[in-house]
């Protein structure tokens, strides 16, 4: 008895899974006989094996649900959703009872009899003909009455059923009828429907010899169900997982232990062992595969709970949803099949919850009441690929964009360069959660992180795409199996490591500069590595790639091995470009050899705090190697979670957006051997200073310059301070009444470029890097050096108006508003900037005022040209000066201008012209002011 | 076994074999000091072989060999008691222990022999025993010329 617990629990909570799903396949189709009659099938056998087992209070339930069971298949009770809730709930606390029967050995106590009334009620309730079967709810069930609730229904045929089982369960069937007992009760009613599967364990010899005997006999539909679920008895045995694990990891030897042999043989010619080798190599190979599929289960196993986990959702959110599973026979390793089910529960948990509309909102959008959830597993080249959409609402970019900057994930600069899949990915950040309340079932902000490192965990990726309205589809792309994966072996100063194939996406071949290149030669090579301060990065197809210097990251560089930028000594270098994600980088390895076959073993529990390792192998060589993790990797140096990684990839639209706008930018050099760059614009003047005319009162360079004492700021460290003779470039910014000096080592040119800030930084004082004249470069923020020089620069100025003057700027392109923002505020104005007129006209009908509005033309939703007309045609900006800043400045273009209603119409490059306009719109304002407050007033109370 | 100079005839407590009180240890040095593990944690003991380096990782760590197919992690424990390191040319030798099914080596100057001891002559650490030894040391032994440190593995391995 006791060791046909550990077999009955199993059983039981495979069948509790089936009954799950067959259970909402029978809400939705309640006439399907089929569906039934396996479920009450399935929950009679679970009766009929606690019984036999003795398990008491477990029977009760599993009886009093197959009661209700009973009359819905009788035709007496019509299924219902109410019917069904409550099976589940029957359900629900016979895996409770099962779960700490596991536990413990014994049934846990509790009370089920509020339960057990609701079932009988729902029967007795809904069957007034239960006349017929009087004694179905006494558990105490006389033995006369089991056939009629049994015997003919489930086999059909009761007498031939006790031939087939009957002997290997009961052993002894005729006593029982004369106890007849109500303890015994449950067997003798279960004896001939038990049928194999729950008792599977001792009985396999059984039916299996008896099967045939009962296909032989004219088949009734009935019995022929019954012989189908003998089936599997016969042709399926249980093993241990372990043994199936052990088994692997031999295997996996023998792979390891083959190749090695291979390796050995490649070089020794000897044709005497070539043919046995060769079969040796086919037979492992034959026997790695099939003990692979040993481990193979369909990935509906882990889809069983999802329809179950949807219906309760969709009655707890009061959502209609439909759930579609395709490829659910797609097969993969039982251990991915594991680790992947939690994920793709929460991911479904998320689509119900989050992309899902209520029914109310779908019927307004247009779309079908029932919303529709889609699973869909295939096989993609050693990868499964499981796709999880829904037809909802899809993600709101917008509302993510906010939640970025709330959360401070990106700056805005930065969102503006990124494409909408970048801003998606941002869900799969930690902490990040979009909706805008927490229920029971998502919304907490922990979540699609986890989801993500679960699955990256287990080496696969995970990625969203997402249409607004039309809904979205998480696809995960996952590893066939963990236990032998393909991977490029490369060398990184003289130590091997492995990298697996799947994140590989190209091998680049690249120079490294050398001291004697000029710098015009370097634009001669599409793949020469460049240094920003020392980070290199490497032009790839019109892309700047982030590199990660590998020898440097794992700390494998000695004194005597200098930095690679001065290293003339090495000609060339491999870039592994690798994806993690939706970021693509590159890793600099020496050496590159070829791919193999390897065994992933966890590394040492020491050595697990080490995140750049997924673990290491033995080559076939013998050797040991670690195997790098793309996604450690990319972590540990920001990408992928840090904002510079979106930038990893720069897609169209920013391109266009900065691009299509040349502008005049001084090249120069400072620190380093790069180039950087600033617009000229913001550049006052160009100086040549002879050093020993700079003075260091209180440690502070300054020099007299034009009658004033002007600051000087160094832009390097270790720069050209110390020397103090020769002459020394400046760049002078300069508003009214002061100046600052940045001091630079080179002016190298000024060029007329597009520019595309392409990666952001967080090197302070830097906007970012673009592509100038094709080289990387590094953009120079200047807001940040002028407060290097004076810390007051953009605060209130004692001197200047006692108000601040307040200017709305409208423009579309963080770059510009970096540029222009510290321009004005550096004359003292305070400056409101938003990035599109709807959200200006948003603060207008908020009842915020300002004295002057800055718009530019060319803006998505809505132009520079509908927006002037907008404020000229009502509301309490109608008065106010407004100005159009653009790129293009054609006499057609200031004629649409003035008509729309802009006061005035002014190249964005040109800080002086737009200072003077404002000072000129504002000087003439400021006449009507005390008259315009006025009627902001009035609008306001209106 | 490896036979150092010196047999285990050589040792008095020895003698008493075979008494349920008694354990036998593994006799290694490191630097100069007698050390000792017991014998039924040591699974293997090899010359130490090419190490895979191993970057990142703690600097006790020497590296993770290959020992018959499995991924032996070898802590030097030169390193782990703070001295010196091996001269240059001394490979050492690897005594392999199993921790919770992971096998990892010590690493130490060479290995002697197996002795048996009494356990009722383990004495305490001496208070003024250095902080590096006394955190791995569970006792010491007086044989006859010399001392020996009793070393507690799991202690050696407790490495984060």
């Amino acid at each position: 008895m006791e060791d046909l617990l550990p077999d009955f629990l199993t059983e039981t909570l495979e069948s509790l899974e089936r009954l799950d799903t067959e259970l909402v396949e029978l809400e939705r189709q309640p006439d399907d006989m089929g569906t039934l009659s396996s479920i009450f099938r399935t929950v009679h056998t679970i009766k009929g094996t606690c019984g036999f087992l003795g398990l008491a209070r477990l029977e009760k339930v599993a009886h009093a649900s197959e009661s209700v069971l009973d009359l819905h298949r009788n035709g007496v009770m019509a299924v219902t959703p109410a019917s069904i809730t409550l099976i589940l709930r029957a359900l629900d606390c016979i895996r409770e009872i099962v779960s700490g029967l596991s536990q413990t050995g014994k049934e846990p106590d509790g009370d089920d009899s509020a339960l057990i009334a609701d079932l009988i009620a729902a029967a007795e309730g809904n069957a007034p003909a239960s006349a017929a079967m009087p004694d179905v709810w006494d558990l105490s069930t006389p033995p006369t009455a089991a056939p009629s609730i049994v015997g003919p229904s489930i086999a059909g045929a009761p007498p031939p059923a006790p031939s087939i089982v009957g002997p290997s369960i009961v052993g002894a069937p005729t006593p029982a009828p004369a106890i007849a007992g109500p303890s015994i009760a449950g067997p003798s009613i279960a004896g001939p429907s038990i049928a194999g599967p729950s008792i599977a364990g001792p009985s396999i010899a059984g039916p299996s010899t008896q099967a045939p005997a009962v296909v032989a006999s004219p088949a009734r539909p009935a019995e022929t169900a019954q012989v189908r679920a003998l089936e599997p008895v016969a042709q399926t045995i249980r093993v241990n997982v372990e043994v199936l694990e052990g088994l692997m990891t031999l295997v996996s030897e023998l792979v390891l232990t083959r190749n090695q042999i291979l390796q050995l043989a490649r070089t020794q010619a000897n044709d005497a062992f070539a043919a046995p080798l060769q079969r040796l190599s086919h037979i492992t190979s034959d026997l790695q595969e099939g003990v692979m599929k040993t481990r193979m289960q369909p990935i509906g196993n882990a889809w069983n709970n999802l329809p179950r986990l949807v219906r309760d959702l969709a009655h707890e959110l009061d959502k209609n949803i439909e759930l579609v599973m395709l490829g659910a026979d797609t097969e993969l390793d039982r251990q991915v099949l594991e680790l992947i089910k939690d994920p793709l529960t929460h991911m479904v948990r998320n689509s119900a919850d989050h992309g899902l509309e209520s029914p109310a909102d779908r019927r307004a959008a247009g779309k079908p009441e029932q919303g529709r959830i889609r699973l869909n597993a295939f096989h993609e080249g050693g990868h499964i690929v499981i796709e999880i959409g829904d037809d909802g609402r899809g993600l709101h970019v917008e509302r993510i964009r906010s939640k970025i900057i709330a959360n401070g994930l990106a700056t805005e600069a930065e969102l503006a360069g990124m494409t909408g899949q970048q801003i998606q990915s941002f869900i799969f950040r930690a902490g990040f959660s979009t909706a805008a309340a927490v229920t029971s079932v998502s919304g907490r902000g922990v979540g699609m992180d986890v989801v993500k490192t679960n699955i990256e965990r287990i080496g696969g990726t995970v990625d969203v795409t997402s249409e607004p309205g039309a809904g979205a589809v998480f696809t995960v792309k996952i590893p066939l199996t963990l236990a032998i994966v393909s991977a490029l072996i490369v060398e990184v100063s003289g130590e091997r490591y492995a990298i697996p194939q799947i994140s590989v996406v190209e091998l680049v071949r690249a120079q490294i500069p050398g001291p004697e290149d000029g710098p015009d030669d370097r634009r001669t090579s599409d793949t020469m590595i460049e240094q920003i301060n020392d980070t290199p990065v490497l032009r790839l197809r019109d892309h700047l790639l982030p590199l990660v210097d590998l020898s440097e990251l794992l700390k494998l560089r000695g004194a005597d091995r200098p930095q690679i930028a001065t290293d003339a000594m090495a000609e060339s270098l491999y870039i592994v470009v690798a994806q993690v994600g939706a970021s693509r980088f590159g890793l600099i390895v020496d050496r590159v050899f070829d791919t193999e076959e390897i065994v992933v073993k966890p590394v040492a529990p020491i050595l697990r705090h080490i995140t750049l390792f997924s673990g290491n192998t033995i080559l076939g060589d013998g050797s040991v190697i670690m195997i790098l993790d793309p996604n450690g990797i990319a972590r540990a140096t920001g990408i992928g979670t840090g904002h510079a990684a979106a930038h990893a990839e720069t897609v169209a639209p920013s391109d266009v957006q900065n691009s299509s706008q040349t502008m005049a930018l001084l090249l120069f050099r400072a620190g380093d051997a790069h180039n950087k760059a600033v617009p000229l614009n913001l550049v006052s003047r160009l100086e040549t200073v002879e050093r020993k005319t700079i003075e260091y009162p209180g440690g502070q360079p300054m020099i007299q310059y034009r009658g004033k004492l002007m600051p000087l700021v160094g832009m390097a460290t270790s720069g050209s301070m110390e020397e103090h003779s020769g002459s020394q470039p400046v760049l002078v910014f300069a508003d009214g009444k002061r100046a600052m000096g940045l001091m630079v080592d080179e002016i190298v040119d000024v060029v007329e470029d597009h520019l595309a800030v392409e990666l952001s930084t967080d090197q302070p004082g830097f906007l970012g890097t673009a592509i100038v004249q094709g080289k990387a470069t590094d953009i120079l923020d200047t807001s940040f050096w002028l407060q290097r020089a004076f810390k007051d620069w953009f605060g209130t100025n004692p001197t200047s108006r006692a108000e601040p003057q307040q200017i709305l700027m409208v423009e579309d392109s963080a770059f510009f508003r970096s540029l222009i923002i510290p321009a004005l505020s550096a004359e003292g104005y305070h400056v409101t900037a938003v990035d599109n007129p709807v959200a200006a006209l948003a603060m207008r009908t908020a009842g915020r005022m300002f004295d002057l509005i800055l718009s530019d033309i060319e803006m998505p939703e809505m132009d520079g040209l509908a927006f002037a007309r907008e404020i000229r045609a009502r509301g309490i900006w109608a008065s106010l000066p407004v100005i159009a800043l653009s790129s293009s400045s054609s006499p057609k273009a200031i004629e649409m201008g003035r008509e729309a209603g802009f006061d005035n119409y002014i190249s964005k490059f040109d800080k002086a012209t737009l200072l003077e306009a404002v000072g000129a719109e504002l000087s003439t304002a400021r006449v009507a002011s005390p008259a315009r407050r006025m009627v902001v007033e009035q609008g306001v109370a209106s | 076994m490896i036979a150092g100079e010196s047999t285990v005839a050589e040792y008095p407590v020895a003698a008493v074999a075979d008494s349920p009180s008694d354990s036998m240890f593994v006799v290694m040095t490191v630097r100069g000091q007698l050390c000792g593990i017991p014998v039924l944690s040591v699974r293997d003991i090899i010359v130490t072989q090419d190490m895979t380096r191993i970057p990142l990782a703690p600097p006790e760590i020497a590296g993770s060999m290959n020992l018959r197919g499995r991924i032996v992690t070898a802590i030097d424990l030169r390193r782990r008691l703070d001295l010196p390191a091996r001269e240059p040319g001394l490979a050492g030798m690897s005594v392999v222990v199993d921790r919770q099914g992971e096998l990892y080596s010590l690493v130490v100057d060479s290995v002697r022999e197996v002795i048996e001891l009494s356990d009722h002559r383990l004495e305490p650490n001496p208070p003024t025993l250095a902080a590096a030894w006394r955190e791995f040391s569970s006792g010491i032994y007086r044989l006859q010329s010399e001392l020996l440190v009793v070393l507690n593995t799991e202690r050696v391995l407790a490495i984060s």
